[in-house]
């Protein structure tokens, strides 16, 4: 029954920095092989501070940059776009939003056109198709008819970034790579946003990659979690195993440090403080 | 007597379409000793409020109140040079992106003494044992290496420690800190409020900690106000606040958070609010 | 629903994008007008546009006829004057004001050419460069750094005697030496627009790297360029002035303003009108076109900054 969407086997990103006057050149190693499967309908989480390499492992998945070795699948064809070129279907079936819903929309560009520009370069849809597919897909996204002309400026962080979502499944992809997509957010927006992702997920049996810091996202969206540090994957597996039975010390560490907003955990702070 | 006390406090912008009012009669007061978390989202004026009071607003900004008094100093009666005087030695403030807080020309020890120069006068031994003392106290590893190293040497948090050691160099009373943490990681923001607390506790500070995120606030503070648009929505001390929220907005926002989802979809902020307008009327006093 | 829906898209397809242009355009003069001294520019710079244009109407007499009774007649206020010559006349007994009149459509012409041409230039190479950075980026900007490493002027200059004297040389050569400072400028842009998210977005959409470039990324670039444009604009009218009165500029008896200077040259101390009238013509120009372009820079560089 379930298909896997993506997969990738032992994915290893280098970048070289050329040396200096004094200084030879160095090899980072961004990605040090990470392996990983995600089957239809689901997602997956990558978490890590700054740094860890899962916005790198990003880019490789959505095609942006390629990767040093390793083997990805998409839709259990292999891709390598460092050999040979991408086609047009491999290319629409990888789509990716972005943290900062304010760098990732053209500011000179209305939202039709934004939602326009996929299909006018992929398809040979007439511009009535694009306008009336575009006008389907902001209603899809909770935004309406009389934003179809209006400049990504005239929208809130919210707003942008439901529209960035549209613009990202206008070619029907079967992947959506999810860099930090509530991050910059307020905190009802981010709920709006995650419910919206949640709602499309099931109407489209999308798969999500969807990257992370904030463990609280995570716990509420995820299906399998992948924990990253300093380039590896210290840690992958369910949901639950993952937030149950932390295996790696550095997953305790990261869930340790992240703020309980709970009474019980008020609780005990203010009384240690008092017998302080 | 509080350590800073602020009645109906309004500050309105002028900008090209009209006056645009960012904080609407706010309250405040903070007692020495004690943690004051302000939560908000964005546009809720958390921020603008403490600015007002550091007098760090820019021309465009009209600042009135009934009240603003610091220590029992009126700060509204003040000169500029005399209420100079008071910021930075008196109240002294951290922001959220440590690295851009930092002038990157000189080295964090230059930085630290020059504080101790201006509010402290002391002389250059005093100052370089007094910055040494400070880089211990906030946690940095081989002080008097690191006094001569560039902020773009060293991390996000090591930078945000540099800035707490420049805050607190000239015994603060009143430490505001504008979201100090939301530029850092989860493991290092863990250390920053941590280190924050224990500073506050040992020399007796107010704290006042401005944020959006309440896994900060539950893990900080003793008490909070929470402003939505420029109004406060409610005030309240922090257990009661998660335990038992008073207005609609407090209880949107802690429903909205991913840990406390039940089933599989989040209430949000508009699912509960609102009557038409935000009103301070949810605010039980 | 289906039945209504096509009409209220419609309805707002049509009213809205000039709403919505009408709006930035608003916004724009805004913060055009609040630079007082870019209104008057603005208004002195289209003065002289309507003079080129209706210069035939205008000017009392042709700029090339001369009245051989009439030589270094002074302005007509002046004892000696005469009411016929408002300006005085030259040395060969040309109305200086039909001639000044003239000669703003030589001056406008030349600075509509010569940045027309380096902005085209300019932008391709910088883009190319930006874009594509490597060596097609060392290659190109060590070739601009090469332009600008010479006195503008004397490169003019050399250029000029290199293709022989005249106008059409002459706006050649000011359009390669202005050329650079439009390909750095764009590079500089299109290197910090490249790294954005929007364009990333694009490229994950298929988007080619012509799209990516013209479509995509030019548009965000634009607003420095205008105001570099303004800039050049007035450039080019100086230097072509300056060439015209080396001689290696617009021939006589062209009325091209940097020529008449030069031509009025020896006359200096006998006649001030033949000289300081195309001067003060020069200098109103370029102050006007001056004042335009810092207010332009005033009211698109904040909104590059909130967008």
């Amino acid at each position: 029954m379930s298909t896997t969407v993506l997969e990738g086997k032992n994915i290893v990103r280098d970048y070289h920095i050329g040396g200096g006057l004094f200084t030879g050149p160095r090899t980072v190693h961004a990605v040090k092989g990470v392996s990983f499967k995600v089957d239809k309908g689901k997602t997956l989480a990558i978490v890590g501070e700054s740094g860890c390499g899962k916005s790198t492992l990003a880019r490789i998945i959505t095609l942006i940059d390629p990767a040093t070795s390793g083997d990805l699948f998409i839709d259990g064809n292999k891709v390598d776009i460092a050999k040979g070129g991408l086609t047009k279907e491999m290319r629409r079936k990888v789509q990716i939003v972005f943290q900062n819903p304010y760098g990732s929309l053209n500011p000179r560009q209305k939202i039709g056109d934004v939602l326009g520009e996929p299909l006018l370069i992929n398809t040979d849809k007439s511009a009535a198709e694009r306008r009336d597919l575009a006008m389907k897909m902001l209603k899809k996204v909770g935004l309406g008819h009389e934003h179809y002309n209006r400049y990504p400026h005239m929208f809130s962080g919210g707003q942008r970034q439901r529209i960035a979502i549209a613009r990202a499944l206008m070619l029907n992809p079967s992947l959506l790579v999810l860099d930090e997509p509530v991050s910059a957010l307020d905190l009802s927006v981010q709920a709006q946003v995650l419910n919206l992702l949640a709602d499309l997920q099931d109407e489209f049996q999308l798969t999500y990659v969807f990257i992370s810091h904030d463990l609280s996202v995570v716990r509420y969206i995820a299906d399998d979690v992948m924990v990253m540090y300093f380039g590896e994957a210290v840690e992958y597996g369910s949901r639950d195993e993952v937030f149950a039975d932390p295996k790696h010390s550095y997953t305790r560490t990261l869930f340790a440090a992240t703020p309980r907003a709970d009474v019980a955990s008020i609780k005990a702070r203010l009384a240690k403080k008092k017998a302080a | 007597m509080p350590l800073l006390e602020i009645k109906n406090l309004t500050v309105s912008f002028d900008t090209a379409a009209g006056p645009f009012m960012a904080v609407q009669g706010i309250d405040l007061s903070v007692e020495p000793r004690e943690v004051l978390a302000i939560v908000g989202e964005s546009g809720s004026g958390k921020s603008v409020a403490m600015l007002a009071v550091m007098g760090l607003l820019p021309n465009t900004a009209t600042v009135k109140a009934d009240r603003m008094a610091f220590d029992g100093v009126d700060l509204l009666k003040l000169s500029p040079s005399e209420r100079r005087k008071i910021v930075g030695k008196d109240i002294s403030m951290i922001f959220q992106e440590p690295i851009a807080s930092l002038n990157p020309c000189f080295t964090v020890g230059f930085q630290i003494e020059e504080v101790l120069r201006f509010h402290m006068g002391m002389d250059r031994a005093q100052r370089r044992a007094r910055a040494i003392e400070l880089m211990k106290l906030v946690g940095i590893a081989d002080p008097e290496e690191r006094l001569s190293s560039f902020p773009h040497q060293m991390s996000g948090g090591q930078c945000q420690r540099v800035m707490i050691a420049i805050a607190i160099a000239c015994n603060p009373k009143l430490l505001i800190a504008d979201e100090p943490t939301t530029a850092l990681d989860v493991t290092i923001q863990k250390q920053i409020l941590d280190l924050l607390v224990s500073l506050q506790a040992k020399y007796g500070m107010g704290l006042i900690m401005i944020t959006h995120n309440m896994g900060v606030v539950a893990e900080t503070a003793d008490r909070v106000i929470v402003q939505y648009k420029g109004r406060k929505m409610e005030e309240a001390d922090v257990l009661s606040l998660f335990e038992s929220p008073k207005s609609n907005y407090t209880r949107a926002l802690l429903s909205a958070l991913p840990e406390n989802a039940v089933g599989d979809r989040l209430p949000t902020v508009s699912d509960m609010l609102f009557e038409p307008a935000p009103s301070a009327a949810g605010v039980a006093s | 629903m289906s039945n209504e829906g096509p009409a209220t898209i419609e309805a707002a397809t049509v009213v809205k994008p000039q709403d919505a242009r009408l709006q930035m355009f608003g916004e724009f003069w805004h913060y055009f007008s609040v630079n007082k001294g870019a209104v008057i520019g603005l208004f002195v710079f289209a003065l002289l546009i309507l003079i080129a244009i209706f210069a035939p109407l205008l000017a009392p007499h042709s700029p090339d006829d001369q009245f051989r009774d009439f030589f270094l007649t002074p302005p007509a206020w002046q004892e000696g004057g005469n009411a016929q010559f408002l300006l005085g006349t030259d040395a060969v007994g040309r109305d200086m004001l039909s001639r000044l009149i003239y000669g703003s459509r030589f001056s406008l012409a030349i600075g509509f050419v010569v940045v027309t041409s380096a902005l085209i230039s300019g932008v391709i190479l910088g883009l190319l460069a930006g874009y594509c950075r490597g060596w097609v980026d060392t290659l190109i900007m060590r070739i601009m750094d090469i332009i600008l490493a010479f006195p503008s002027l004397l490169l003019a200059l050399v250029l000029v005697a290199v293709l022989g004297p005249g106008l059409v040389n002459a706006m050649i050569a000011i359009a390669f030496v202005l050329q650079p400072h439009f390909a750095r400028l764009t590079r500089a842009a299109v290197m910090a627009e490249k790294t954005r998210e929007y364009v990333v977005s694009a490229k994950v959409a298929g988007a080619s790297h012509l799209r990516l470039m013209l479509v995509t990324i030019l548009p965000n670039c634009i607003a420095p360029l205008i105001v570099q444009a303004t800039l050049s604009f007035s450039n080019a009218i100086l230097e072509a002035a300056a060439l015209g009165f080396l001689g290696m500029g617009a021939q006589p008896p062209t009325p091209e303003w940097g020529t008449m200077l030069a031509e009025a040259r020896e006359f200096i101390l006998r006649a001030w009108w033949v000289v300081t009238f195309p001067g003060l013509a020069i200098l109103i120009t370029v102050f006007a076109i001056n004042l335009i372009g810092d207010g332009l820079r005033d009211a698109l560089d904040p909104k590059l900054k909130r967008s």
